[in-house]
């Protein structure tokens, strides 16, 4: 059963990870990965709620291991870290992991806090 | 900026996937992605971690899917065009699904709330370090087999 909900969750998390990115990109035309970053964010921002509430096994299951887990990826932000510095995009290297890494533990924290205010 | 992506899950500055059919994408996207996801549940199944432990699963896990994202896109945009689907799959699906940044956010701050901030300051660092280099060293590693083979 939990693998099933593992499956149903990232059936679902990684098809909207590249749509997400697809209409960021559509939107705004730059090579900083802003779709990315915002996929991460905000799965580490939910995975932050389901952790501190927190969430049955089966919720568990399907939000945050299938989900979310499908949703972020560290794959992606690890290959477009060392493309953006192939094209010795220096600034944007640096931008890039700081502020994943900034946002992605601030969102988690953000989760934390609303799960604090709604249980 | 070359014609190469940046972003191995989609990049509309590559017009073929600006074009991509969205219906068999998205398919192949969420099969890859459920088998990634279900991969990497077994290695976090494997190796537990405490509250207060090194999260090795998560580590290993983090750093192979990066490793093979090197590979993989090095293969697909420099050696041999792929089919459509092979990225969508592999990369976005398997290898996205696979690899997670909410695990490794919410790593950390279970690190923090079990008072072993260095851990989790260590395997905040230690994972992207690791990571950028396996990105590095696969893609390295797949140009040199390619360049060997070509001669």
């Amino acid at each position: 059963m939990t693998l099933l909900l593992i499956v149903a969750g990232a059936a679902v998390g990684a098809p909207l990870r590249y749509l997400a990115d697809r209409a960021v990109q559509a939107r705004y035309d730059t090579v900083f990965p802003w779709g990315t970053l915002l996929v991460n964010v905000l799965g580490s921002l939910l995975l932050g709620f389901l952790a501190a509430v927190p969430a049955g096994d089966g919720v568990m299951a399907l939000a945050g291991v299938g989900f979310c887990g499908a949703l972020t990826t560290y794959s992606t932000f690890g290959y477009e870290t060392v493309r953006l510095l192939e094209e010795g995009a220096r600034f944007h290297v640096v931008a890039n992991v700081a502020i994943s890494v900034l946002a992605g533990l601030g969102a988690a924290y953000c989760g934390l806090a609303l799960a604090q205010v709604f249980t | 900026m070359t014609d190469r992506p940046i972003d191995p899950d989609v990049d509309l500055h590559v017009p073929a996937q600006r074009a991509e059919p969205q219906r068999p994408v998205l398919a192949a996207i969420a099969a890859g992605g459920a088998l990634g996801a279900l991969a990497r549940h077994g290695v976090q199944t494997a190796l537990p971690a405490g509250p207060a432990d090194f999260p090795w699963a998560t580590f290993w896990v983090n750093v192979s899917g990066c490793l093979l994202i090197g590979v993989l896109m090095v293969v697909i945009t420099e050696i041999r065009p792929a089919h459509r689907l092979v990225r969508p799959f592999l990369g976005v699906g398997v290898l996205g699904g696979y690899t997670t940044f909410s695990t490794y956010a919410v790593d950390v701050q279970r690190l923090i709330a079990a008072r072993a901030p260095l851990t989790g300051l260590l395997y905040l660092a230690g994972t992207l370090a690791a990571a950028v280099t396996a990105v590095a060293t696969g893609m390295w590693l797949t140009r040199r087999i390619a360049r060997v083979g070509a001669r």
